[in-house]
């Protein structure tokens, strides 16, 4: 469960203080599917890097499982990440010349896991994420668009986190394969029950989850689980 | 993160850019081979000093005549000139000191040889039978002079390899032959062995004759030019040399030691002013080559300095799915130290067949010493550590957000 109290970040240029985000508070259950949305220069960006432990707020309280990250050193943030989140980014940031497997097993080479257990847990979030079994020796650089944020989706889930952090996932994607792309995530959480967080711009991506959470200029604006009626508005 | 796994993306690292990784591992390959090559020369050359230095003889101290001095100023005829020392002074020395060995004296001269069809001006040593122990000299064919040689004074001559092959030719064997020194005949009774170089003048171009003969027909006169006393073992030479200069003073006379008419001279002094001198060649060599091995160093630090830059993004993904700073850091500073292992062991190979091929077309006398191939070791793993220490730290210093945007 993720619960964050009146964070706020406070970017200091000089003698101007920016506020990329103020106050902020909510709440997201285990199992959500939920978009934050925003246009750009809203703070979104932000609340994505505090909520994936790149980062900490100037002033309020993060807790991820019951665990307060919003006071945690450098190495201890590493650590939260390596164990709790999983990344999806836009530009995809998968090894270039790594094989599939080697690209998703590569979280738990920080974790130590032992080789065969590497193998073997990156072949199940592989399949989980829905690539082929005959991609798995492929360089990424010889897969499809679609393919490749399917073995980033492979890499997020294969430490088995509590949360999936997805930042534009279909921004690098076309229509088609972004709409498979995003079949996949909510098959993550509808069927595996992941709590997956969805960082868009797009009102045709945020569609996909149960909820929306919309921000600008660093604040909470609205906060629909009902967001047909949001768009239509 | 586990230690096979740091060595496995270390190879997946530098095999992606094989080209530039080979390049900088060839400049460390470089330095290590020229350390290796300038010491093995420089050790070759000390050993090669020091066997030089030990043909002369062994445990040798050499007396010779010095400048005489009288009261006021006089035209000197330079030192060795002064006839001071005699047979008697040398029957002395051997006969008083226990720590002594052999006692050889000699009375030396160059002079026109001629054979019957050849001439050379060489040396014409007279000496005794007890020359070749204190010398080392052994012989090829024939026999060396006899006291009985000597005590008739015989007109008989032992010569050396390389006075034979200007009088004779290469490879024939003089025994029986007559030559002429200074016009009278000698007949050959042996031939010595080569020695080979000898740092200070050649011991195979030579002829030797029996002292009495040569204080009679060459020299005229009863003294002798040189003492030559080999010392029981090498750390009694000291004190034999102390104790031939007080038996000399007091058997000519003369109470204050810096007026004395004669010079001796320890082989051991010698030797350790020749090794200080390769030393000291040594180290200059070594230190040139160490320069080669700092540049090597250089072109690692700049290689990793590149390879952060260009990996930003790959450093941000790896934090931003867990790696720690001291995780990033390790894997660069891996990568540096693997980078300077693989050039020095290169190297060490590289430099100790240079070395040997040196050494086998006979260029130079090189020797390949355990401590140099260590001390390259050493070297090139604390240059990996030291060179990709700025780099590594960089790395692990990189912000995730800030990284995941570089373009």
């Amino acid at each position: 469960m993720i619960e964050v109290k009146n964070i706020s970040k406070i970017y200091q240029t000089g003698d101007i203080e920016l506020f990329a985000l103020k106050n902020v508070s909510f709440k997201i259950e285990d199992g959500e599917f939920v978009a934050i949305m925003g246009p750009s220069g809203s703070g979104k960006s932000t609340l994505m890097h505090i909520l994936g432990a790149l980062d900490t707020p100037t002033s309020g309280t993060y807790w991820l499982d019951g665990k307060d990250v919003s006071t945690l050193s450098e190495d201890e943030l590493a650590i939260i990440r390596r164990d709790k989140i999983g990344f999806v980014f836009q530009s995809f940031n998968l090894l270039p010349r790594a094989t599939v497997l080697r690209n998703v097993m590569l979280p738990l080479v920080y974790e130590g896991v032992a080789r065969e257990e590497r193998e073997q847990r990156a072949r199940e979030s592989l399949q989980a994420a829905g690539l082929d079994e005959a991609h798995f020796g492929h360089l990424s650089n010889q897969l499809s668009g679609g393919q490749i944020q399917r073995v980033a989706i492979a890499r997020a889930l294969v430490n088995n986190p509590s949360l999936i952090l997805a930042d534009e996932p279909t921004g690098n994607l076309d229509t088609k394969t972004g709409e498979i792309v995003l079949g996949t995530f909510q098959k993550l959480n509808q069927e595996k029950g992941r709590t997956i967080i969805l960082i868009t711009h797009e009102h045709e991506v945020a569609e996909h989850a149960q909820r929306i959470i919309f921000i600008r200029d660093g604040g909470i604006v609205s906060d629909q689980k009902d967001h047909h009626q949001l768009i239509i508005q | 993160m586990r230690f096979t796994d740091i060595l496995e993306e270390t190879y997946a690292a530098l095999s992606t850019n094989k080209a530039r990784s080979g390049l900088t591992i060839l400049g460390i390959v470089i330095g290590i081979s020229s350390v290796i090559v300038m010491l093995a020369i420089g050790q070759g050359a000390q050993s090669s000093i020091q066997s030089s230095i030990q043909s002369i003889g062994s445990n040798l101290i050499i007396v010779m005549p010095g400048a005489q001095r009288g009261p006021g100023t006089f035209v000197s005829a330079g030192r060795g000139s002064a006839r001071t020392l005699t047979l008697d002074d040398a029957n002395a020395i051997a006969s008083q000191f226990s720590d002594v060995s052999a006692v050889a004296p000699e009375v030396s001269g160059r002079y026109q040889v001629t054979s019957k069809s050849l001439n050379t001006n060489t040396t014409v040593d007279g000496t005794v039978p007890s020359y070749t122990s204190v010398r080392n000299v052994t012989i090829d064919s024939g026999s060396f002079i006899s006291d009985l040689n000597n005590s008739g004074a015989a007109k008989v001559a032992v010569i050396g390899p390389t006075a034979r092959d200007d009088l004779f030719g290469t490879g024939v064997d003089p025994v029986g032959q007559i030559i002429r020194i200074n016009k009278i005949e000698f007949k050959i009774i042996g031939l010595t062995k080569t020695k080979g170089g000898g740092g200070f003048g050649s011991q195979d171009d030579m002829i030797f004759i029996p002292l009495t003969t040569a204080q009679r027909y060459l020299s005229g006169n009863q003294y002798v030019t040189t003492i030559s006393v080999a010392a029981r073992d090498a750390k009694s030479t000291a004190n034999v040399q102390q104790e031939i200069t007080d038996l000399l003073l007091s058997r000519h006379h003369i109470s204050d030691p810096t007026a004395a008419d004669f010079n001796t001279l320890n082989q051991a002094d010698i030797a350790s002013a020749a090794s200080s001198i390769a030393q000291i060649f040594t180290i200059l060599l070594g230190s040139v080559a160490g320069i080669s091995l700092v540049v090597g160093g250089i072109g690692i630090m700049n290689m990793m300095l590149t390879n952060v830059t260009e990996r930003t993004k790959e450093i941000g993904l790896r934090k931003a799915i867990g790696a720690k700073g001291g995780d990033i850091s390790l894997q660069f500073l891996i990568e540096a130290i693997t980078l300077t292992f693989l050039g020095g062991l290169i190297g060490v190979i590289l430099g100790w067949a240079v070395s040997f091929g040196i050494t086998y077309f006979g260029l130079i006398q090189t020797k390949v010493a355990l401590s140099s191939i260590l001390l390259a070791f050493g070297v090139s793993a604390g240059i990996g550590i030291i060179f990709g220490y700025y780099p590594a730290r960089r790395a692990a210093k990189l912000n995730p957000i800030v990284a995941l945007r570089f373009e």
